[in-house]
């Protein structure tokens, strides 16, 4: 379960001794229990993907705590293996020196220090995002947009976390792919049994895949509410969102 | 060894790096190799031409070319290596730890960079040799202290530029520590601009050393350096030219072989470099058979 409570964070605008700092994120307080699958959405510039940053443990909000189990996100041991993410540019999700199997060999290598991992194992992994085990030795320059995020899904999915964490996983690809990549995250959530945070500025995705929404306007919460009942939001921000997808 | 096979396929680099280590090799072992001693002096046999016995001939005071160019490695080369390896080492730490941490440990270290680099190499080279006196060492310490901050700033931009990336974060993400990180993830990432920019430092270096030496500052007479070489070879610019033709070419030679094999090294160590070099070859008979069947047409 992950717990955020009262969440700011600000960045420094100039240089280093520069007084004058950008909030980013204000008073954010919400809750992801196991198995959910949250979207985050907003307008570029929201402040979704700072929150992102924040949820992975990768930067540290200002004030506030963003825990995992009631332990800080920032603290590397609590979120080893619970916690794993696929973001947005595909083009630099993967090391461009690794091979396809070196990449999932990674996340492997955290749990099996010794690096003896079974190698059915990886292309396991690579059949359940649908792509075959002749994907091994490609380098990413090699794959297309579709396959690489494939391969990065395959990756976080490595670890049985317990939550994913998508940044804007589907934004960059293509129409029929975006839905593919969906599908494919529909199947793996009841397979491994674990939850998303879906940030992205789509509704429509969000809608396909989540359970509930939460609208993020100027780094504060304008609204959440469950996707069934995505009609009925009461803020104007949400309301215009809204409209503007349906027309 | 992935990134050997390319090298080898390369016949520039294959030369450059055979040409390296033979250098290496005759500096190490410079007192089996050389003929002769290289301070042995034969005023009779002053300025002789090539003969069998000297297989470069002698210098004005008759002294084995081949022998002073062969016990000349050692400074010229292989101490400007060890030179550029601490350098460079330091270099490397201080980009990394910059480039990967930025905020205020960037902001420090840059600032000492550009303390450093604000002095012009050469002058600060000399203002070192003054406080310390003249001599080999003393320029070698003057240069490891001058061209980290160089290092590290070329590092420092190079990991940056990786450090933001989307593999770096997921690693991030998933546990592993700044040290796995930046070991796995942006050394190799780096390599390729470290090796070119190494390599081109290592010239310049060389260089340096043997303009040093032939100001008079560096390797005193009589040991044998390349650059010292040359200077004496001035002298009798006019009458003898040839004299210069031995330490001029190998010289040239060592920089160059250095440079073209740091070329080939950052496009073995790339893989999307090393595919596109691979694939114009199935593309032309790709493209032969579509000629071919446009032509049928």
């Amino acid at each position: 379960m992950l717990t955020v409570e009262r969440v700011e964070k600000s960045y420094r605008t100039g240089g280093l001794f520069a007084r004058r700092r950008k909030q980013v994120l204000s008073g954010i307080s919400f809750e992801w229990k196991a198995g959910e699958c949250l979207g985050i959405i907003g307008e570029s510039g929201s402040g979704k993907s700072t929150l992102g940053r924040l949820l992975l443990g990768i930067e540290r909000p200002d004030r506030g705590s963003v825990r995992w189990e009631g332990r800080p996100a920032d603290e590397r041991r609590a979120r080893r293996g619970s916690v794993s993410a696929v973001f947005q540019d595909y083009t630099s999700s993967i090391h461009p020196f690794f091979t396809v199997e070196k990449a999932l060999m990674e996340p492997l290598t955290l749990r099996n220090k010794r690096a003896a991992i079974d190698s059915r194992r990886i292309d396991r992994l690579l059949e359940q995002v649908g792509l075959d085990s002749s994907y091994r030795n490609k380098y990413p320059h090699e794959l297309s947009g579709g396959e690489a995020q494939r391969v990065c899904i395959a990756r976080a999915v490595a670890t049985e976390p317990r939550c994913i964490l998508l940044d804007e996983a589907v934004s960059s690809l293509d129409g029929s792919v975006q839905v593919q990549v969906l599908d494919l995250l529909r199947s793996l959530k009841t397979a491994y049994d674990m939850g998303y945070i879906f940030i992205t500025h789509d509704i429509q995705a969000a809608a396909y895949l989540c359970d509930r929404v939460m609208i993020v306007r100027d780094g504060r919460i304008e609204e959440t509410v469950d996707v069934d009942r995505l009609r009925d939001v009461q803020s104007p921000y949400a309301k215009k969102l809204l409209d503007m997808v349906m027309a | 060894m992935r990134w050997l096979r390319p090298i080898g396929q390369d016949k520039l680099a294959a030369l450059s790096l055979f040409l390296i280590s033979t250098t290496l090799f005759a500096g190490l072992f410079a007192p089996f190799l050389a003929p002769h001693a290289p301070d042995e002096v034969h005023m009779e046999l002053r300025f002789a031409a090539p003969s069998w016995e000297y297989w470069l001939g002698n210098d004005q005071l008759g002294r084995c070319v081949l022998s002073r160019l062969l016990y000349g490695i050692r400074p010229s080369v292989l101490w400007v290596g060890v030179a550029l390896a601490l350098s460079a080492g330091i270099g490397t730490i201080v980009g990394f730890v910059a480039g990967y941490f930025r905020g205020a440990t960037d902001a420090v270290l840059m600032r000492i960079c550009d303390g450093m680099l604000s002095f012009p190499g050469y002058v600060l080279t000399l203002a070192v040799i003054g406080i310390l006196g003249v001599g080999l060492e003393n320029i070698l310490i003057a240069f490891a202290l001058m061209k980290w901050a160089w290092f590290a700033r070329v590092i420092r931009t190079s990991v940056r530029q990786y450090a933001d990336s989307d593999y770096v974060r997921f690693a991030k993400t998933l546990g592993f520590g700044d040290v796995r990180i930046m070991a796995r993830h942006l050394v190799p990432a780096a390599l390729p601009d470290m090796a070119v920019a190494a390599s081109s430092t290592f010239g310049s270096m060389i260089l340096q050393i043997s303009g040093f030496s032939f100001l008079g500052l560096g390797i005193q007479a009589p040991h044998a350096e390349w650059g010292m070489m040359l200077n004496e070879a001035r002298t009798v610019m006019f009458s003898k030219p040839e004299l210069m033709l031995a330490p001029g070419i190998a010289i040239i030679l060592v920089v160059s072989a250095v440079n073209y094999l740091s070329d080939s090294l950052q496009l073995a160590l790339d893989p999307r470099l090393a595919t596109s070099r691979r694939a114009p070859h199935s593309r032309t008979v790709a493209e032969s058979a579509k000629l071919q069947g446009s032509e049928v047409a």
